[in-house]
């Protein structure tokens, strides 16, 4: 934005923060005097960083995706934003109202009626009963609840308590919204309909929007900004396709092959003394975005002479299922080995795999090895030119 | 972002006031959940309890035995001693009870406490009804005085909030705080005259009874009940006491453990949603 201050919603400069994490909890007066003797008055804390150091700045209007895989402080960071958390230092400077729904129905009780937890939760998040007033017919429309908002909240469902929430958390009149991985709520209607006030709020500019998810597919629709944190750092901040990109590479990084290798006594599931290796590697990228194909090696060392062979699968993260499995030829003889393949990915539209293998003897099928979530290869085809859903590009012809 | 101050324009900014009256009414509604006669057990209870009360006391123990109005002075008494009771006990646990809602939504914590200590208020207005009938019955002759009843309440209020901050800031860390209260009231509850006249210590030592008026749960106590029931049948500290520094005793107590409160309850609110 070129024009200064005003459009800034919220601007997050230099943030850190860490949490103290006893090491054993101290809950009682008389575990800490014992400790307190044990050790002196030095605690038994371990500091967590959990946020080094993190800058950017949402203009009002934004639709901003926070993305980041579990454990990457960004539910810590979006309670900061929130103003339940205090900074260790660093600055937050908000303009307009924040109204945080860091879970769906917070404070609801379900001995109040419909109506009632409505007027509750607004109070909770600053409204008052004349703003409720005005919101109130708007929330109950969209949750579709409306013969029921005289009733008590334990009659409910728990579909319909969670559409009475979500519909309190889009339909809430504060200038920043911020939702924690609340988008998957009610049944297919339902959805629909969420789709469609997303979409719909994604033009409206006087409104703010934060969204941390893990839904690649919700910060493509919707965001027109993200940032992917990583360790608590921020690893990428802009287009949205290509933060969700890095994301999905961040997910699936697979780690070298030799560090999965112990050097004596446990082995990783899927490994033992008899197979001491087995990994499916690649020097492809873990993003494929051009029109290549796959070419991947399959090693393993054995230490004896008994034939086997290796059968692999690939398999479609999104749909969960095996798209294509085979078994190579019987395979003698020992120390370390590899099979390479070649794969035609450029068939396939966009979406995230994983190439499984196992290893069974030749005479009784026994499995004597299998690549477990480390030893397996994940990749994700994404061409930009191709967004028709399906798994296949395109599949036969038209006979005239 | 500015963390909520303690200040009291922000407690009665319109917002904080409405969140206030909202968690107020909602705990109010909740207490007679499911039973036919409803609010109505707010009164009924209490007339029933004083009911049993005021013909024990009267007729089977005979505390208080030639002071006129004992038995009318001690369910004020117990009254008032129920309300401080409750309210420090559901102040302190109200930022632990209420931990799901502070570690999601920022709000003045302080508005917790105050509410928890608001019901416990509204508790003693009810009672205090009942006891009033119980005056009348009695055939108290309220005096002027009557018009400092509420000014002493209001001192006990103040008193019992600023204790329930400071109970409920340390039990967030310290869950034994708990267990140290229930004990400490009990002893507060005896090294109170309420059930005993100051009368009976007196005859039996005088300087143990001028200690007890320096705590600030007895003067109070004590000036509430004569400032109803008559100036003649309550002993209060200035009658036993004549050092005016020991008369403001229990003032300066109040307004340390004020300060104290205060002051701790703001260093620690912002920590409350991690360490919850």
């Amino acid at each position: 934005m070129s024009n200064s201050k005003s459009n800034t919603a919220i601007s997050v400069k230099d943030l850190h923060k860490s949490f103290k994490l006893p090491h054993e909890q101290n809950s009682g007066l008389k575990q800490s005097l014992v400790s307190m003797l044990r050790k002196g008055f030095k605690r038994g804390y371990e500091n967590q960083h959990v946020l080094k150091g993190i800058s950017f700045d949402i203009q009002k209007g934004d639709f901003f995706g926070i993305v980041g895989r579990n454990g990457s402080g960004k539910s810590t960071l979006l309670k900061l934003l929130a103003g339940i958390y205090t900074p260790d230092s660093g600055r937050i400077d908000v303009d307009g109202t924040v109204v945080p729904f860091i879970e769906l129905g917070v404070g609801f009780n379900p001995d109040l009626t419909g109506r009632e937890n409505v007027f509750l939760n607004g109070a909770l998040l600053g409204f008052s009963r004349d703003e409720m007033q005005l919101m109130y017919d708007d929330i109950v429309a969209f949750a579709e609840l409306e013969r029921f908002m005289d009733q008590k909240l334990k009659n409910y469902s728990s579909g319909m308590q969670v559409r009475l929430a979500f519909s309190i958390a889009i339909k809430a009149q504060g200038d920043i919204l911020i939702l924690d991985e609340v988008l998957a709520v009610g049944d297919e209607a339902f959805q629909r309909k969420c789709n469609k006030f997303f979409e719909q709020i994604k033009s409206d500019k006087s409104k703010t929007v934060i969204l941390v998810t893990h839904s690649m597919d919700a910060v493509r629709k919707y965001c027109n900004r993200a940032v992917l944190i990583e360790n608590g750092a921020l690893a990428s901040i802009g287009a949205p396709d290509e933060v969700a990109n890095l994301y999905v590479e961040d997910n699936l990084s697979n780690r070298s092959a030799s560090s999965t290798v112990k050097s004596e006594g446990s082995y990783p599931a899927g490994l033992s003394d008899r197979v001491g290796e087995f990994n499916i590697t690649s020097k492809a990228p873990g993003i494929i975005t051009d029109g290549r194909d796959l070419i991947f090696e399959i090693n393993y060392r054995i230490n004896d002479d008994k034939p086997i062979y290796i059968a692999f699968s690939i398999v479609d993260l999104n749909r969960s299922g095996s798209i294509f499995d085979v078994r190579s030829a019987t395979q003698s003889g020992r120390g370390r080995h590899t099979l390479k393949y070649k794969f035609p990915v450029s068939e396939f539209n966009n979406g995230d795999f994983m190439i499984t293998a196992v290893l069974d003897e030749e005479e009784t099928g026994r499995r004597i090895a299998f690549t477990n979530d480390q030893n397996s290869y994940k990749f994700a085809k994404r061409e930009s030119a191709n967004h028709n859903g399906g798994l296949l590009k395109s599949c036969g012809d038209w006979m005239i | 972002m500015k963390p909520e101050l303690m200040k009291l324009s922000n407690i009665f900014s319109r917002k904080n006031r409405i969140l206030l009256r909202e968690l107020v009414i909602t705990d109010f509604k909740l207490r007679y959940q499911g039973s036919v006669l409803g609010y109505l057990w707010s009164l009924l209870k209490p007339l029933m309890l004083f009911g049993i009360m005021f013909i024990v006391f009267v007729h089977f123990l005979r505390f208080g035995v030639g002071i006129p109005h004992f038995a009318v002075s001690l369910l004020l008494g117990i009254v008032l001693w129920t309300f401080f009771t409750e309210a420090t006990g559901q102040g302190m646990q109200a930022i632990v009870e209420r931990g799901d809602l502070i570690r999601k939504i920022n709000f003045p914590k302080y508005i917790v406490v105050i509410s928890g200590t608001l019901s416990a208020l509204i508790n003693l207005c009810l009672n205090l009804l009942i006891v009033f009938v119980f005056m009348l019955f009695d055939g108290v002759d309220f005096g002027w005085s009557a018009l400092l009843f509420p000014a002493y309440v209001a001192l006990i209020f103040i008193f019992a909030l600023a204790v329930a901050f400071l109970l409920s800031a340390v039990y967030v860390k310290y869950r034994d705080v708990g267990h140290i209260w229930d004990v400490v009231l009990q002893g507060l509850f005896y090294a109170t005259p309420i059930i005993y006249p100051v009368q009976t210590v007196m005859a039996f030592n005088l300087v143990a009874a001028q200690s007890l008026l320096l705590s600030p749960i007895a003067a109070l106590f004590q000036n509430a009940r004569a400032s109803l029931v008559g100036h003649d049948n309550v002993i209060v500290n200035t009658d036993i006491i004549s050092n005016p520094w020991l008369i403001a005793v229990p003032y300066l107590v109040i307004v340390l453990t004020i300060i104290i409160s205060t002051v701790y309850f703001r260093k620690n609110q912002r920590y409350f949603a991690e360490r919850v």
